[in-house]
């Protein structure tokens, strides 16, 4: 007990300095240089011979902003998140009610069903889902035209592309959102469903009042992380469409990967780094500032 | 019953495309591609992975994404148990400043510190070798705040005991907190594997040369060349996928714990 502070203290450092060791210069010291990158015309000549690196300032910055290829791929990124996030939420909360339900038998079975999307390999399935959309032979189209619907050339059609990507995105993600759910609805005092049947309140009514207040905080943590996610869409695109039709699913790590690793031009691509960067920080701080004022007033 | 009806829909659209692409990776050629679509194979080949593991050396790529995975797993299981420790139990100077930093980190998405890295490696001579794709992946902050929300529900007093009995730290941490530790190094040890495993874009920028490369990475590169031929493309996307399924299934009790805990902040 007594010679405790001074022993652990000396063990404490040697303990965490390798994990430091390996953040520090694999993660910290990369995102610092990263900044420094964002400020110079860092391109291929200078992989060569760094040397020949010269400052630009914001000029990098600046010219992002006026160019129309990254406004597109800011655009495609924030439709894909602000689309497909609360998607994949509705479809997680749903899922997390039903397998969660009362009557519901083998829950666990069902829950590892729902989940098994999320494990895939993320460039495999995208392939597969290539091929469900194919606009002659495709089962979706197939399955569409049973309804009657004409076929829909999925990743071909400009506007259509994006919305497929989503749906991909969907079937992926859901069973991991579900399992949080899940747990957050099991953290509902079951005394509050007692008390609200005692009162004669309607199923519906028990979960407008009850379930869903409950998830408050749940459903916030769930929807940030997964938009965090979205806005660093790079897969889908890259094994579906590369981007296309027309750039129409050109994400901003899509164009990041093109920028710093076909054309090399590092400075370039490190101020789009900053700027998705800036979007997650932006959104992360809106989870605080919400969660806070929410917390402040349960308190009042 | 509607309930029972609403499962079934949703369990059915949640494996479908996992089904169908086993189902198509058996067909003859041409056959995924004829209307109306096929859901079983008429007459079922081996062809396409006869193929793949011959004429297209799949083999050497799952071997690489193994030796790959299992690295990461193995050098993190260490490196990130020790720190969770040491964040949870060990009292040291600036331990909770710094754990709180190491939180604020965790916004930073990964792709903002990828140019910068490459460059570093390709000073370090580590592009396009395995190190390069192993040892930036092996810390991992969200692996330390799993170990240590664990860690914390050790008791002091086991600890304290060893130490009275004049074991070292380090022998403290290999014979009491290791043992101790063992539920959440299992959901550590699976979890890295599997997002190793699936990883596509760090593997993709690092591993220059073709024979390198990562499963799921020579999988996009064999869609490059190979796209009209379906079947072999969902042969190729079973092989990728069926490992980390079946590493799922068998191990999900841990996996899933994974889940939730890395929800609870």
């Amino acid at each position: 007990m007594t010679a405790r502070p001074a022993a652990t203290g000396r063990a404490g450092w040697w303990f965490v300095a390798p994990a430091l060791a390996l953040l520090a210069v694999f993660f910290v010291l990369p995102v610092l240089a990263g900044l420094a990158l964002s400020v110079t015309d860092f391109d291929l000549y200078a992989v060569a011979d760094p040397g020949a690196t010269r400052l630009v300032g914001l000029r990098n910055y600046a010219r992002l902003f006026a160019d129309p290829a990254f406004r597109t791929a800011v655009r495609n990124t924030l439709y894909f998140a602000a689309v497909g996030g609360p998607l994949t939420v509705a479809a997680s909360l749903g899922a997390a009610l039903l397998v969660n339900a009362r009557l519901v038998r083998w829950k666990a079975f069902w829950r590892t069903v729902f989940f098994t999307p999320f494990v895939t390999t993320l460039v495999a399935v995208a392939i597969v889902w290539r091929y469900l959309y194919h606009p002659r032979y495709g089962l979706v189209n197939y399955a569409l035209g049973a309804v009657g619907v004409p076929p829909v050339d999925w990743l071909g059609d400009p506007r259509w592309a994006m919305p497929a990507i989503i749906l991909l995105a969907v079937w992926k993600n859901f069973g991991y959102n579900m399992l949080i759910f899940v747990a957050g609805l099991q953290a509902i005092p079951a005394e509050l469903y007692e008390a609200a049947a005692l009162d004669g309140a309607a199923p519906w009514q028990r979960f407008r009042h009850v379930t869903l207040p409950g998830l408050a905080p749940t459903t916030l943590f769930v929807v940030v992380v997964t938009m965090i996610g979205y806005f660093q869409l790079f897969a889908e695109p890259f094994a579906m469409t590369q981007g296309g039709p027309l750039e129409s699913t050109t994400s901003v790590v899509l164009l990041l990967y093109a920028e710093g690793f076909r054309f090399w031009r590092m400075g370039n691509a490190a101020a789009i780094a900053f700027v998705l960067f800036a979007l997650v920080v932006t959104l992360a701080l809106l989870q605080r500032v919400v969660q806070r004022s929410a917390r402040q007033r349960s308190a009042a | 019953m509607l309930l029972g009806a609403a499962l079934l829909a949703g369990g059915a659209a949640a494996v479908f495309p996992m089904v169908w692409m086993v189902a198509a990776s058996f067909m003859r050629t041409g056959e995924a591609s004829t209307y109306p679509p096929h859901l079983l194979p008429r007459a079922p080949t081996l062809e396409h992975y006869r193929a793949l593991f011959t004429r297209l050396d799949v083999g050497r790529y799952a071997l690489n994404s193994l030796l790959v995975a299992a690295l990461v797993t193995g050098l993190s299981l260490f490196v990130n148990a020790a720190a969770g420790y040491a964040f949870a139990k060990l009292r040291f100077r600036g331990r909770d400043r710094l754990f709180r930093l190491l939180g604020t980190a965790l916004v930073v998405p990964t792709q903002v510190a990828m140019l910068p890295l490459f460059l570093l490696l390709k000073a370090l001579h580590l592009v396009n070798t395995y190190a390069g794709v192993v040892v930036p992946a092996v810390a991992s902050i969200f692996c330390i705040f799993l170990v240590r929300q664990y860690a914390l529900s050790i008791p002091d007093d086991l600890l304290d005991a060893a130490r009275v009995d004049g074991a070292s730290e380090w022998r403290v941490f290999r014979s009491v907190v290791l043992p101790a530790l063992r539920p959440a190094l299992a959901t550590m040890s699976i979890w890295t594997f599997l997002a190793t495993w699936n990883d596509f874009l760090w593997p993709l920028i690092v591993l220059t040369d073709d024979r390198r490369s990562t499963l799921p990475v020579a999988l996009a590169g064999l869609l490059g060349e190979h796209a009209q031929d379906a079947e072999l493309m969902m042969a190729g996307s079973v092989l990728t996928v069926l490992p980390v399924l079946a590493v799922f299934l068998a191990l999900q009790r841990y996996y899933l714990e994974g889940v939730t805990a890395g929800s609870v902040k």
